[in-house]
């Protein structure tokens, strides 16, 4: 049993705080890191894989410091985020100089397993530079695998890819969770996540949010409070019946927008109750629009709670 | 795994540094060279006097340091720019032995690029008169080396290696080099100059710094500068979005 821990640490660039004071452990199965753009995630990857100090606190592998330690490789496979690679190579070429560089004893077998597990045999004796996104991926992630590492560290494997590519990556990941692997991917897509990972980390402006399993998460997500805007035939009569009903928690008429701006609290009787108001009052609704459901809102929202 | 050199790793530095478009830059100057030897042989003006002007330089006043910056930085900058060395990085591997494995293909790369073609430029335009030919070639592997060593080093620790590296040789060494005396103490291409001369015939080649300065410089600064790559690489960082 392989587990990363995460010990108050901290990571800031210069006045720029980018991890605040996190804490977690990441053990096998797969772990989702869940956050916005710009909260962290690749800045924790770094750490934990080994290629960033941090400012305070600790990341040990099974109590080992990562930081200076070239050994924990032997036991981590890094997909980074970064499309380069050496263009040049062959994938066949590439997987096998990541098999050699580890030092393996039969680098030949442990490159051509990889490529197998990745689905890449087929097309490994072309160059790298010639490769879809979703092929350098999966052979980013052969180079990670090829000496079967304990520890797999991806960051956002799933981003520019097309939707086939996508499923073929979720169940390769999956895959590698059932194994026993400890396995850790960054991603901003909330569906991503939960569609492959048992475990979700969410992150959002450096700080640790929330942790549990993708239900837990969810309902953090969908309880919360929603605004909506809303444009009816009589704004002000809707208005009367929806304060009236325990869904909301405020309704203001917003004259300029000329529409209603809602305060549901409870999210699944409001978008339940409201077509039925309106249909009782004999009201038409011609609009109704979340006004905060970027993804932004939600985890701000997570980090407030 | 403390060795010297990582095959794996010299075999695709190798192939990124003569496979493209770099190869054609490092062949320009050593064929301009060897043209100009040529041209000259052919004219028949090429004396030891002409030659040693032109080694001194053509060869190891411009090819070397040209050369040296463009194979120092090349072996290991571009790596780091676009971050393909984390697939070297995230290895169990000796630091000190990545960054030995680059300067060692460096050093194949100046020897092919720059000292055998000054040799070679040496011999057309007066065969080995006064030793020239011989104590130039040399003093361009030796001298290409310490640049080598130097640029990888300036690789490591900047993104503007390139930058720093033309403003070491171009401003550093011939500009305040050339005014100020003073300065070719701290000068490679100075000591380059100081071997040749002791490898050519007496008189033949004037250096500026003393012999026994001169070598002790080049080692350690070409060594100083390895071991300080190496430690340096340990601590790499790969941030560079945030």
């Amino acid at each position: 049993m392989t587990a990363i821990e995460i010990d108050r640490v901290s990571r800031w660039f210069g006045n720029v705080v980018a991890v605040n004071d996190v804490s977690m452990s990441v053990g096998p199965g797969v772990t989702g890191l869940l956050g916005p753009n710009g909260a962290g995630k690749s800045t924790l990857i770094h750490m934990m894989a080994g290629f960033l100090a941090t400012s305070a606190g600790t990341v040990t592998l099974d109590g080992v410091p990562v930081w200076h330690n070239e050994a924990v490789y032997r036991r981590i496979g890094l997909v980074p985020e970064r499309e380069a690679m050496y263009d040049f190579l062959t994938g066949w070429q590439f997987t096998l100089a990541n098999a050699k560089l580890h030092g393996l004893p039969d680098p030949g077998a442990a490159a051509q397993r990889a490529l197998e597990t990745v689905e890449m045999t087929a097309a490994k004796d072309r160059a790298l530079g010639t490769y879809s996104k979703g092929m350098k991926q999966r052979v980013k992630m052969a180079a990670a695998l090829v000496h079967e590492p304990a520890v797999l560290l991806l960051d956002e494997p799933f981003n520019g890819m097309d939707p086939r590519q996508r499923l073929q990556l979720m169940a390769l990941i999956r895959r590698m969770g059932a194994d026993g692997r400890t396995v850790l991917f960054s991603s901003h897509i909330l569906e991503e996540v939960e569609q492959v990972a048992s475990h979700i980390e969410v992150v959002v402006a450096g700080r640790h949010a929330a942790s549990g399993d993708f239900r837990a998460i969810r309902r953090l997500m969908i309880d919360r409070p929603h605004v909506f805007l809303i444009r009816s035939s009589d704004d002000r009569q809707l208005a009367a019946a929806l304060i009236a009903d325990p869904s909301t928690a405020s309704v203001e008429l917003d004259g300029r927008e000329r529409a209603l701006r809602v305060h549901a609290v409870d999210f699944p009787r409001f978008v339940a109750q409201l077509p039925r108001l309106a249909g009782e009052h004999g009201l038409r609704l011609y609009e109704v629009a979340p006004s905060d459901e970027s993804l932004e809102s939600v985890f701000s929202y997570l980090v407030a709670s | 795994m403390n060795t010297v050199l990582n095959p794996t790793i010299a075999a695709i530095t190798w192939r990124a540094m003569v496979g493209r478009r770099r190869a054609l830059l490092l062949l320009a100057l050593p064929a301009v060279l060897l043209l100009f030897a040529i041209v000259l042989r052919a004219t028949g003006v090429s004396d030891a006097e002409v030659s040693e002007g032109v080694l001194g330089a053509f060869a190891l006043g411009t090819l070397v340091p040209l050369l040296g910056l463009i194979i120092g930085t090349g072996v290991i900058s571009p790596e780091i720019d676009d971050g393909s060395i984390v697939y070297v990085l995230a290895k169990p591997l000796s630091r000190p032995t990545i960054v030995l494995t680059k300067l060692i293909v460096a050093t194949a790369c100046i020897a092919v690029f720059a000292a055998l073609p000054t040799l070679i430029a040496g011999l057309i335009m007066a065969g080995n008169e006064q030793g020239l030919a011989v104590a130039y070639g040399v003093g361009t592997l030796i001298g290409g080396i310490a640049y080598c060593a130097v640029f990888i080093l300036l690789g490591v620790v900047t993104k503007h290696a390139a930058v720093a590296g033309l403003i070491y040789a171009l401003i550093w060494e011939t500009l305040i080099g050339g005014y100020v005396p003073g300065a070719r103490t701290l000068s490679i291409q100075q000591w380059a100059v100081s071997l040749t001369s002791a490898l050519a015939a007496d008189g033949a080649v004037t250096a500026n710094v003393r012999l026994g300065v001169s070598v002790t410089l080049l080692v350690v600064v070409t060594v100083a500068a390895t071991v300080y790559a190496g430690q340096r690489l340990r601590s790499l960082t790969l941030t560079d979005q945030e």
